[in-house]
């Protein structure tokens, strides 16, 4: 982790970023009235104006990120480092990603499922900023458990974009789906239009907010923060334009599926492990 | 201290940041609203253009029902938004696959043709009570006015042209921005329970019985205070437009809840759970039963009877009263009730709605209140009514 100061500056050059984005957006958004009413049509807004980020070009980059459930461990490092590193309130409400957990017993149909923010794991580690799943199970005959990390799915058609009333959510050229915090208004249509529940409401700023893929680490050629620390390699991240990224491998190299395809959103994690309770 | 957030209790499994409902009493409020004023323009529209005479008595004082509703309905809108001060950001820089966008256009529009067909209606009134008034009153209608003094019968032809026109376009108009606030719902593929193409047509036919039941209410109540006796013709009329809406509203819900439950899609086991458990008194009792059935019953037996008189008042404004609480719980059980069951199709969310606070019930009663104070204020600035001579 980095210090303060850095984490300090990272912010500031974020909202800078954000800031002269939005400009650009706002203009851009004026000369887009011919859009079609579609998701494809709304992800396309980002076009044109390029940011200002040092040594890095959105038009070179194609994001994609994999999650391999096979290997998760449900550690739970990735929440709390994800917490950490974008600020995000530490109460039991609000994730930019989590774990869910999927088990099994014998002789039951469907999977019980928790995350992090269940009440029983909340109390088995102690608080809401603690994050430990409680060994609930353990007088249990369980059939079958695996853990499947979430986190927003990054779309190419992005429903929460498409329903944004302002624009302040949009996609980048690089694939990766931002807010605008100067520019929202703080609406929550996106948090209602999202099937995957990736958004929530920061009451401290007002607006909306979710993952980013860590953004303002990726454009500096770092990983986001929870593949940084998954001790596993269960979260994997990289650069499809690259044919010889991790991500590009995974993808090549496994059967992977998306969540809830049937809406048309098109999301861009890659899943490998996953049961059919996972949705 | 308010708390910065309200989280809901849970059964089942829920994504985690759905545990915070994002919209709340006051998005209840918003379409409640906006509904009232759709039903009360059907009302005067009626009149206006369709020559329901029997409905002269009420026409007018509809149209100000209207005028009050629609000014309020930004209120919550703006009170529920992180940043309210951003909120012509929507119409500055309008993102056009949005179907919120349009609404900054869509409302202001239907606000400016509301006034534009008030300032005809009441302009002879503002006339001459421009001539009549003395002091600042006359300042007040003079300017009013506009400058435009003539009552002789070629401009009040004129004047009865575009009022016609501005009624036309009015009944698209309210209904068209009644129809879109189904939509917004309807149109999310992210939540069952709105996700259906009746959804509009739903929310267009509960807006107008609600809005026919309020100037049901109001007239009587308006009629009380200021001891007339009621135009019984025109109340049946009132009590006819509730009756059919009535049926309609009830024969599309119900096929919008078969259909879903026939569907059988996924998590609807969930929403079955939800329908027979949570929702029984809300939706099955008051919405359905107390709100739907019985009104329908009593208004049928009033109109079956031949009733007359002060039982065919009462009967009506009953009905009227039962409706308007059936239509509010029907925005509560679409907007919160679709909100509670989760996105996962695994769990449901029990939301209890706090009583103060920006997003409480507190403030959502104000807002409601809203458009009555306004009514009251311009009543009185612009007598719409057309009782018959024996006023006491």
């Amino acid at each position: 982790m980095e210090n303060k100061e850095q984490l300090e500056k990272q912010q500031r050059e974020r909202r800078d970023f954000l800031s002269c984005l939005g400009s650009a957006i706002a203009c851009g958004a004026a000369t887009m009235a011919a859009n079609a009413a579609s998701p494809a049509a709304a992800a396309a807004t980002a076009g044109g104006a390029v940011p200002a980020i040092p040594n890095f070009d959105w038009n070179k980059h194609q994001w994609a990120f994999g999650v391999d459930a096979e290997k998760c461990i449900g550690c739970l490092r990735c929440v709390e480092a994800c917490k950490r590193e974008n600020n995000v309130s530490p109460d039991a409400h609000h994730f930019r990603t989590w774990v869910e957990r999927y088990v099994t017993l014998e002789g039951e149909e469907k999977a019980r499922i928790d995350s992090q923010a269940d009440p029983v794991n909340i109390e088995a580690s102690g608080g809401e900023g603690q994050y430990r799943f409680a060994n609930r199970y353990k007088d249990a005959k369980v059939e079958k458990a695996f853990f499947v990390p979430k986190l927003c799915n990054h779309c190419t058609n992005p429903a929460c974009v498409q329903v944004c009333p302002t624009g302040a959510t949009y996609k980048t050229e690089d694939g990766v789906v931002v807010i605008d915090h100067t520019y929202c208004i703080g609406c929550q249509y996106c948090v209602q239009a999202c099937p995957y529940g990736a958004r929530f409401f920061n009451e401290e700023k007002g607006v909306t907010d979710k993952c980013t893929w860590c953004y303002h680490r990726i454009t500096k050629g770092l990983q986001p923060a929870c593949v940084e620390v998954c001790p596993v390699g269960a979260r994997i991240f990289g650069d499809r334009n690259d044919k010889q990224s991790v991500i590009s491998q995974f993808i090549q190299n496994h059967r992977v599926q998306v969540l809830r395809p049937e809406t048309g959103n098109a999301p861009n994690v890659f899943y490998v492990g996953i049961d059919k309770d996972v949705s | 201290m308010d708390a910065l957030f309200h989280a809901s209790p849970f059964t089942g499994y829920v994504y985690p940041n759905e545990t915070v409902i994002p919209w709340t009493v006051l998005i209840v409020v918003y379409p409640y609203l906006t509904g009232l004023v759709a039903g009360a323009f059907t009302i005067s529209s009626l009149y206006q253009v369709f020559g329901f005479t029997q409905l002269r008595p009420v026409a007018h004082f509809a149209l100000l029902v209207s005028l009050c509703c629609m000014l309020t309905v930004p209120i919550p809108l703006l009170l529920h938004l992180g940043h309210a001060e951003r909120a012509f950001n929507a119409m500055i820089t309008p993102h056009t696959t949005s179907a919120f966008a349009v609404f900054g256009y869509a409302a202001g529009f239907y606000i400016l043709l509301l006034i534009l067909e008030t300032w005809f209606v009441f302009r002879p009134h503002i006339v001459q009570q421009s001539q009549q008034q003395t002091g600042i009153m006359r300042w007040f209608y003079s300017i009013l006015s506009l400058g435009s003094d003539d009552l002789s019968e070629k401009a009040m032809s004129y004047d009865r042209k575009w009022l016609f026109t501005l009624a036309i376009i009015g009944i698209p108009g309210a209904h068209g921005l009644h129809g879109y606030v189904g939509f917004v719902f309807g149109s999310l593929k992210s939540r069952e329970w709105w996700s259906s193409d009746l959804m509009p047509v739903i929310f267009l036919l509960s807006a107008i019985i609600s809005g026919t039941a309020f100037v049901i209410v109001l007239y009587v109540l308006s009629c009380k205070l200021r001891k007339v006796s009621i135009d019984e013709a025109c109340m049946k009329v009132m009590a006819y437009a509730l009756w059919g809406f009535m049926m309609f509203t009830l024969l599309i819900e119900g096929v919008e809840f078969l259909s879903l439950v026939y569907r059988g899609r996924e998590g609807i086991d969930v929403i079955l759970e939800f329908v027979t458990g949570p929702l029984i008194i809300p939706f099955f009792i008051l919405q359905f039963g107390v709100g739907s059935v019985l009104p329908l019953a009593i208004i049928t037996f009033l109109i079956w009877s031949g009733t007359s008189g002060k039982a065919l008042v009462v009967g009506i404004t009953g009905s009227a009263i039962l409706v308007l609480l059936a239509v509010l719980m029907m925005r509560y059980n679409v907007v919160i009730g679709g909100q509670e069951i989760s996105k996962t199709s695994k769990g449901l969310l029990a939301y209890h709605p706090p009583i103060f606070g920006r997003e409480g019930l507190l403030a959502a009663g104000i807002v409601l209140l809203i458009p009555l104070i306004l009514l009251s204020v311009l009543v009185r600035l612009f007598t719409p009514w057309h009782d018959a001579p024996q006023a006491a």
